[in-house]
């Protein structure tokens, strides 16, 4: 796919004015909802992602209990107005993908040892999308579990990184991930920098992979260091208000 | 007040090494270094470092008071909802009525309020309490509230001391189960404080000086105190 305008201009600076590895803007709340055991809310860049974590309980049906560990069902949805077309609501060959991908990065973070038999289910709902939403949902899902106060190992963060115009660059916009070569989301755990998540769509050369990798996770650790503050804002301010 | 000692701290982040500091509740250990493994406030009583949860279920531990709501009655047993993970069973044999068989629902039926007690709880996690002991019985009437399980500790005081005051004011009757549950029984306005206070303590649970303030606030616009 071939677009007119140039992704990524001469001296760097690309569509939306951002220079190849600056992120867009993020804003992160824990604690939203009251039904849910943990929530957040996420807006990254045109994204708006909304997470609610329920659990640990009793996984239904029994057959999918495993006697020795906890499950972790992750379901990934698109709100029908989430995109500029009307999405068919419903789970997809798409969404049914990202949901397993998800599940399988978050069983890695979570102690799931702790929960034998049971199920902790995350739902996350992407109410507006703009490419990047997967890494979006991740990260929103990291921050709600620890607001449902299930034991990790890590807070698990994710980060895209891709290649516009020839260029290596961080997390890609809309037209960048439309018009562009190829697109890296990466899933981490910040701690140890073990991989959680790794999908890949479009072509690389082994260089530019590895390009693309670094330059993914330096921007995991960034994202890693907001959704700390947002967590500790929220958990903090309780004490402060009292001292006052 | 100063926050010193109540440090709110996040999964994955490191506390301490092994030889200087010993891992406790809440925590784990990797490369002999000690790391947080879920929201809390940190707590390190000698040498061990112990993470006192901000949020989280119900975790069942043998010996604890729970208040449960029966889920279904069975021939020879119940289903029992105490907050936990996994439903909680009680069997004819752990009450103290006789029973004939298949005439439990003349008992305890679904919807049914009890005070009990965890009997046990194997490797698989499968519960089972108890309403065989002093203090254990089925509770009539009163309202049934739930609050954060992390905050048990605060809502008893230390030596039952918060406890007694909002009794005290409040002229009800409560029963605080370990599972997040309260059990109420009094008139409108009682309930109306205990609500009120409790959702107090929730809020305010990580600060200092919480008992003075609940007896301030309860003391207020109380009319005759026993």
């Amino acid at each position: 796919m071939k677009s007119d305008r140039e992704l990524i201009n001469s001296e760097g600076r690309r569509l939306d004015g951002r220079s190849p590895h600056d992120l867009r803007k993020i804003k992160i709340e824990a604690g939203v909802l009251h039904r849910a055991d943990g929530s957040c809310s996420l807006e990254w860049g045109g994204n708006k992602v909304l997470v609610a974590v329920y659990g640990p309980r009793e996984a239904v049906p029994r057959h999918v209990q495993n006697p020795l560990k906890a499950i972790v069902q992750a379901r990934y949805n698109m709100a029908a107005f989430s995109v500029e077309d009307r999405k068919r609501p419903g789970p997809d060959r798409r969404s049914v993908e990202i949901s397993k991908v998800i599940s399988e990065a978050l069983e890695k973070v979570v102690l799931i040892e702790q929960f034998p038999r049971a199920s902790i289910d995350v739902n996350i709902e992407v109410l507006d999308a703009e490419a990047g939403t997967r890494c979006a949902g991740l990260t929103a899902a990291g921050v709600a579990l620890v607001d449902a106060g299930i034991p990790l190992r890590d807070i698990p963060v994710a980060c895209a990184a891709g290649k516009i115009g020839g260029r290596v660059v961080l997390d890609l916009g809309k037209e960048e991930d439309n018009y562009g070569d190829a697109d890296l989301p990466i899933a981490i755990s910040p701690r140890t920098g073990e991989v959680l998540l790794l999908q890949m769509d479009g072509h690389l050369t082994i260089d530019e992979f590895n390009e693309a990798f670094d330059l993914a996770m330096k921007g995991c650790y960034e994202v890693s260091e907001i959704q700390k503050k947002a967590i500790l804002q929220k958990y903090q301010s309780a004490a402060a208000e009292v001292q006052e | 007040m100063t926050n010193e000692g109540r440090q709110v701290v996040i999964p994955g982040q490191i506390l301490g090494e092994i030889p200087a500091l010993q891992p406790g509740r809440g925590t784990f250990v990797e490369n002999k270094k000690i790391f947080a493994e879920r929201l809390g406030v940190m707590n390190i009583q000698e040498k061990f470092i112990h993470i006192i949860p901000l949020k989280g279920r119900y975790d069942p531990v043998v010996g604890d008071f729970v208040i449960g709501v029966v889920l279904e009655a069975s021939t020879s047993n119940w289903m029992v909802d105490i907050n936990a993970p996994y439903p909680a069973l009680l069997h004819v044999n752990e009450v103290p009525w006789e029973i004939e068989f298949a005439d439990t629902e003349k008992y305890l039926n679904t919807g049914d309020t009890i005070l009990a007690k965890v009997l046990s709880v194997d490797e698989s996690k499968k519960l089972q309490i108890t309403l065989n002991d002093r203090n254990l019985f089925k509770l009539k009437g009163g309202h049934l509230i739930e609050f954060e399980p992390s905050v048990y500790r605060r809502i008893i005081g230390k030596k039952y001391s918060m406890i007694e005051i909002i009794q005290k004011y409040t002229r009800c009757r409560i029963k605080v189960g370990k599972n997040g549950r309260i059990w109420i029984d009094g008139d409108a306005d009682g309930i109306e404080k205990v609500l009120a206070a409790i959702s107090m303590i929730e809020r305010e649970a990580i600060t200092f000086g919480l008992t003075d303030r609940i007896e301030e606030f309860l003391k207020k616009d109380a009319k005759d105190v026993r």
